[in-house]
């Protein structure tokens, strides 16, 4: 067992875990944040996809324990005061969602993307910058669609701040 | 995933401490095979210890043509070091190709060459780099680095520090990968310099990485996609299964070799 | 349409929870006392159980209990079963073969479930189940059906001689071997449909809750249909009876028919629940998913189409032998004959058509229904005969199909499938044109001067949803009625809860079942919930699968509005003295037609409510129930055309564009239709072009149990989809509805594949179509 302690979604938490607990496992047994999934074994689907430290990583590939002392934000955590992120609100209104499992994985490296590219994303980008979350409801026509939409927007707002 | 015991260290010499303390221990860096490999109850270390949080193990550093880059530096840095791109860009497409996103912000370089899977990236640029590994004992030239499939020089206990290398004049890197995994069913690294050329190919050979001597003696004396036309490796030297035959891997050696050589020509 | 009726392209309002980590999945719960599951599973394909030693595993820490088939016999819990009985073309029944929920003397495919260990947490479950010693004598295995018939295979079970389940036909043999035997032209083709697994993102679960004072169950699990899954429990597995089990399907992560079928999982956590006395929660992991899940498709067959001189169609003839694995799962009997077999007209005019069929045993884990099942194949097998009968000919592959297109509905096919409507040229002209059909020659030049072979292919598929009537169905051996129910209540204040026995699991119901209620009275869907997915709340109901939600489900609904409507036009007639033939409802206003007198549609709800002045003799309330039961199937149709460039030299495949133009009849929702046609669409280019559940011949052992190696289509393996649609309504439901939910993993592999062989010029390919198959292809030709 060790004792873990990190900042999830900006609140300082802490336990004891078995050393074998994954960090998603923590999220979601012992922080009961159930919103980031497990959809595969072998590290590929991205349903688990969080951030730790404000980069983009499968929480089912990371023990709790490696990520002692970090800060890391789940789906739960994107949304500020009850307003909907821009990739989020462009996930709804896109449909770039169905039966809503991968979602979660799917909005956090959609962000973690466009953070790192802001408005440079084009389709193939987005294609191949999705090589880490899978999808099997929508075809990923639409989540295309709903993260360039967003990366349109974010990048604008970003524009109007700066001036 | 089989009970383990966690240590982190803070320094490679409390990492190496750490191991010669430890039962069956494993060195753990990004994790992202390592972990994955512990999921399917395939690897039971009672001990890992954490080489994640040394901060000497950590970056890219670029003088002149002189390369060195810290074994704890995840792939995500190397691909998009601007440093880097501007002497040696090959081996930041090959960074920035390696897995997804998620796996590039945690793999790390000396994680990838010290397990050596024979469909990782980075072992054909380090063999076509003539680079040398840095370990906690020694330095080791990768040509005596790669032993074979999951195999390496390193010692139970000893620790890839970094890697360096001198940039070449040319190079590129050309991948197809497995369909399925995203690793590289065959990968070619071609290295262009002073020296001459060198082609470290991984993902096809069965022995895992190899260098392709036939095609840098060819490309030494005309360095063209063309000049491998002839040429073809050993299909009984390459990897079967049921995504690729050795034929058809032989076949996509050959083609990356060709499709690497012309992005520098 | 209002802007929120039918016909609006409405955001969906189940989004927020999901977009905000806020869905309630089977995982996701938790109840007081929760203990966890793991199974202990065969290694071997094919072995006898010699026993079973638990009592080194009880010892472990933190296990509650191991337990084995033979308690599970004990306490009467019954065999799995296959709903729908088909009988040999001697008039023998199937040979259905005993599936224990536990196996107690023989495992049969890898993956089998052998005994359940409960405990605190799931890790140490797993570390006791590694504890289990079964001591197995390995049988040689068979993993092909066609392997499976020859003689001398592996018995699998003692009650299927020679591993047969049935040797069924349909269609008139004579006609079609004269009609082959005087054709101008006959096209044959050997055609293999590769297995799949379904892969819902979300791996299957189950909670079991025994509770001990009220004697009752509660089943949290990943289902397509929970009243279905009660009923069967109730009925064959003895698990309790229906008024002591309540079945919760609560947000569910996709199933594409690989959640509709009952498995020993959930039925052994509910009886280990009341064995240990604790909530008993098992949840898969990805390779016990693809150990487990029922798979799909798994066909062989020759298909022979004959023509006469001038190019029209004058038969058909496909001789199939199809996998059905270890056991027969739930709806595995039907989905090679009634949802196969009897759509080989496709949208052509055939006179004689005959396939026969013959199922096996193998020892792999059970196919069943995915995604279009048994429609998929048969368009497959038939719209790559077409094409490839085209090129034999030498004759555009378009005129070909337009030349023997049906062309007057209702159509009664030569294989008991009468169509309802259609009009399959506007559906290919559309394609046609959105594809740019005519420029391709132009295309192709110029990708040539790339270095890549560029191929066009279509496929005019059809298909059948709403399988119905309930008569017609159980006269050919379904178990079931497949019929839906829906319940509208209007509450006091004049908001609409729908229940539903349709379930959603990704499909959006709880936006287009509202768009219904909004359509039909005027008021907001933001007051209209819709109820599903647990049997204490909503009415019997059969469930989703087959596209029937929408011709089927809101039917129902429909059917129940009408019921609300009128009783709600009479509350209005009498309160404002009019006769109830001028009441309109419109726009959340209940009025007398060319009146200013109105009522608000809360002000009827209420009034139904208060009941202070009714009409004489009315029921207080305004709650209404509907079953509906089609008359028969609907026939969703349409043309792919698909467009791509190979690169000679690794064999790799590049979809340049895709188009689809569909008939659906009437669309309540079109971005939701659009999402199902993406969707289905990329199932069918994965199966195309990445897919396969591959088992080792001789071991068993599936080769592809993880996606290391089974190739899930990725965003960058796809392209963006143009797709739209053309309408002629189904004359057979209230909406005029057709289904759209498996359309495109119908239609689109033919197109795919007919598009790759154009491009290298040589028509032996086989799904998928990899790499190294295409490159193999090209360097055979």
């Amino acid at each position: 067992m060790s004792k873990v302690e990190m900042t999830v979604n900006g609140r300082t938490v802490s336990a004891e875990v078995e050393d074998r607990t994954l960090l998603v496992n923590f999220l979601r047994e012992n922080l009961n944040l159930t919103g980031t999934h497990v959809g595969c074994d072998t590290s590929q689907c991205g349903a688990c996809v969080v951030h730790v430290d404000g980069k983009a990583v499968k929480s089912c590939t990371m023990l709790a324990a490696q990520a002692s002392g970090s800060e890391i934000t789940t789906i739960e955590g994107l949304a500020a005061g009850g307003e909907l992120h821009p990739v989020q609100a462009a996930f709804r209104e896109h449909h770039g969602l169905q039966c809503g499992f991968c979602t979660p994985g799917m909005i956090m490296a959609a962000t973690d993307m466009i953070n790192r590219y802001g408005g440079k994303l084009d389709e193939k980008t987005v294609r191949a910058e999705l090589d880490g979350n899978i999808c099997r409801c929508t075809g990923y026509h639409n989540i295309v669609k709903a993260i360039l939409a967003a990366a349109e927007e974010m990048s604008g707002s970003a524009k109007v701040a700066a001036e | 995933m089989y009970e383990t015991h966690y240590h982190r260290a803070g320094s490679v010499d409390e990492a190496t401490k750490l191991m010669a303390d430890a039962e069956g221990g494993k060195y753990v860096a990004g994790g992202q095979t390592l972990i994955p490999t512990m999921k399917q109850r395939l690897a039971a270390p009672d001990s890992l210890i954490d080489l994640r949080h040394i901060a000497d193990l950590k970056g890219v550093t670029v003088n002149g043509k002189d390369v060195r880059i810290g074994a704890g530096t995840p792939h995500a840095e190397v691909a998009g070091s601007t440093q880097l791109q501007a002497v040696c860009p090959g081996i930041c497409y090959l960074a920035g190709h390696i897995g997804d996103p998620h796996v590039r912000h945690m793999g790390t370089i000396g994680g990838s060459i010290a397990n050596n899977d024979p469909a990782a990236d980075y072992p054909s640029a380090m063999l076509a780099l003539d680079a040398t590994i840095h370990t906690s004992k020694r330095e080791i030239s990768a040509g005596d680095f790669f032993i074979g499939m999951f195999e390496t020089a390193l010692e139970e206990d000893e620790i890839v520090t970094a890697v360096s290398f001198t940039a070449p004049d040319k190079c590129a890197y050309s991948k197809f990968p497995n369909p399925a995994s995203r690793y590289a069913m065959a990968g070619v690294f071609v290295a262009k310099s002073g020296d001459g050329v060198r082609v470290g190919v991984t993902g096809a050979g069965m022995d895992g990485v190899f260098r392709w001597e036939e095609a840098e003696a060819a490309l030494a004396s005309d360095f063209s996609a063309a000049a491998l036309d002839g040429l073809s490796v050993n299909a009984g030297d390459m990897l079967e299964d049921m995504h690729g035959s050795s034929e058809y891997r032989a076949n996509l050696v050959k083609v990356m070799a060709k499709r690497a050589v012309a992005a520098i020509s | 349409m209002g802007i929120e009726g039918i016909g609006a392209r409405v955001a969906r309002k189940e989004d927020k929870r999901f977009i905000t980590g806020k869905g309630r999945y089977t995982d996701d719960m938790s109840v007081p006392g929760m203990k966890h599951a793991a199974f202990v599973r065969s290694p071997h394909a094919h072995a006898v159980i010699k026993g079973i030693d638990t009592s080194e595993a009880k010892k472990m820490p933190g296990v509650i209990g191991v337990l084995a088939g033979a308690e599970m016999k004990t306490d009467g819990i019954g065999s799995l079963i296959c709903g729908w009985m088909i009988h040999s073309k001697d008039g023998s029944p199937m040979n259905m073969g005993d599936w224990r929920p536990l196996a107690e003397t023989k495992v049969r495919y890898v993956g089998d479930a052998v005994a359940i260990v409960v405990a605190d947490t799931k890790a140490q479950a797993r570390d006791a189940a590694e504890a289990v010693k079964v001591d197995y004598e390995v049988l040689p295995a068979v993993t092909s059906a066609v392997d499976a018939l020859k003689p001398g295979a592996p018995q699998i079970h003692d009650n299927a001689p020679g591993n047969q389940i049935y040797d069924w036909e349909i269609g008139d043999l004579d006609a079609v071997d004269k009609a082959i035997a005087s054709a101008a032209h006959v096209t044959t083709l050997d055609i293999v449909n590769n297995r799949l697994v379904p892969n819902a993102m979300e791996p299957r679960a189950a909670l079991g809750v025994y509770d001990e004072a009220e004697d009752h169950y509660t089943c949290w699990t990943t289902s397509q249909n929970p009243h279905v899954a009660r009923l069967v429990m109730s009925a064959f597995y003895n698990v309790a009876p229906e008024n002591k089990l309540r079945v919760i399907a609560p947000d569910v992560g996709g199933g594409f028919g690989s959640k509709i079928y009952i498995y020993p999982e959930e039925i052994t956590c509910l009886w280990a629940s009341k064995k240990t006395g604790v909530p008993v929660k098992w949840v898969a992991d990805r390779t016990e998913s693809f150990l487990t899940d029922a798979h799909g498709r798994d066909h062989v067959t020759t298909i022979k189409m004959a023509f006469d001189a001038d190019n029209k169609i004058t038969a058909l003839k496909a001789d199939t032998i199809a996998n059905l694995g270890a056991y027969m799962s739930l709806f595995s009997s039907v989905v090679p004959t009634y949802l196969h077999a009897i759509l080989y007209s496709g949208q052509y005019v055939i006179p004689a058509i005959h396939c026969n069929m013959r199922t096996a045993y193998t020892n792999t884990v059970p196919v069943d229904a995915y995604r279009g099942a048994g429609r998929p194949e048969t368009t497959y097998a038939l719209e790559r005969v077409v094409e490839t009968a085209a090129r034999e000919l030498g004759v555009s592959p378009a005129e070909l199909r337009r030349k023997n297109f049906i062309r007057e509905w209702p159509y009664q096919t030569p294989v008991i499938l009468q169509y309802d409507s259609g009009d399959y040229e506007a559906s290919l002209d559309a394609a046609m044109k959105a594809a740019d059909y005519d420029g391709f020659p132009e295309r192709k030049a110029e990708a040539e001067s790339r270095g890549k072979k560029r191929g066009i292919g279509m496929s005019c598929y059809i298909e059948a949803c709403g399988i119905a009537p309930s008569q017609a169905i159980g006269s050919l051996g379904a178990g079931v009625g497949l019929w839906e129910s829906a319940e509208i209540r209007v509450n006091a204040v004049g908001t609409v809860e729908i229940l539903t026995g349709s379930h959603s699991h990704g499909q959006g119901h709880e936006t287009t079942f509202a768009q219904l209620v909004s359509d039909r009275f005027g008021v907001p869907i933001d007051s209209v919930s819709v109820v599903h997915g647990d049997t204490d709340k909503v009415q019997m109901g059969m469930g989703t699968y087959g596209s029937r939600s929408g011709p089927v489900g809101m039917s129902a609904v429909v059917k129940a509005l009408d019921k609300v409507e009128k009783k709600a036009k009479m509350i209005a007639a009498h309160l404002l003295e009019a006769d109830e033939s001028d009441i309109v409802i419109e726009n959340g206003q209940v009025k007398v037609a060319g009146t200013d007198k109105a009522l608000g549609w809360h002000e009827v709800a209420l009034n139904a409510y208060t009941a202070h002045n009714l009409p004489a003799d009315m029921e207080p309330g305004l709650k209404e129930t509907a079953f509906f039961d089609p008359a028969n199937f609907s026939f969703p149709a349409g043309c792919h055309i698909c467009e791509v460039e190979v690169d000679p030299d690794t064999g790799k495949v590049e979809i340049v564009q895709f188009v689809a133009s569909d008939d659906f009849g009437n669309i309540i929702n079109p971005m939701i239709v659009e999402g199902q046609v993406h969707g289905g669409l990329a199932q069918g280019i994965g199966q195309a072009l990445l897919e396969n559940a591959s088992y080792d011949p001789e071991t068993g052992q599936l080769l592809t149990a993880s996606y290391m190696d089974y190739t899930m289509p990725r965003a960058d393996d796809l392209p963006s989809y143009h797709v739209s649609n053309t309408v002629t309504p189904s004359p057979l439901n209230p909406l005029g509805i057709k289904g759209c939910g498996e359309a495109g993993a119908i239609g689109s592999p033919p197109a795919l594949i007919n598009a790759i062989t154009d491009a290298i010029g040589n028509n032996n390919l086989n799904m998928p179509a990899t790499p190294q198959r295409v490159w193999a292809a090209i360097n055979a030709a």
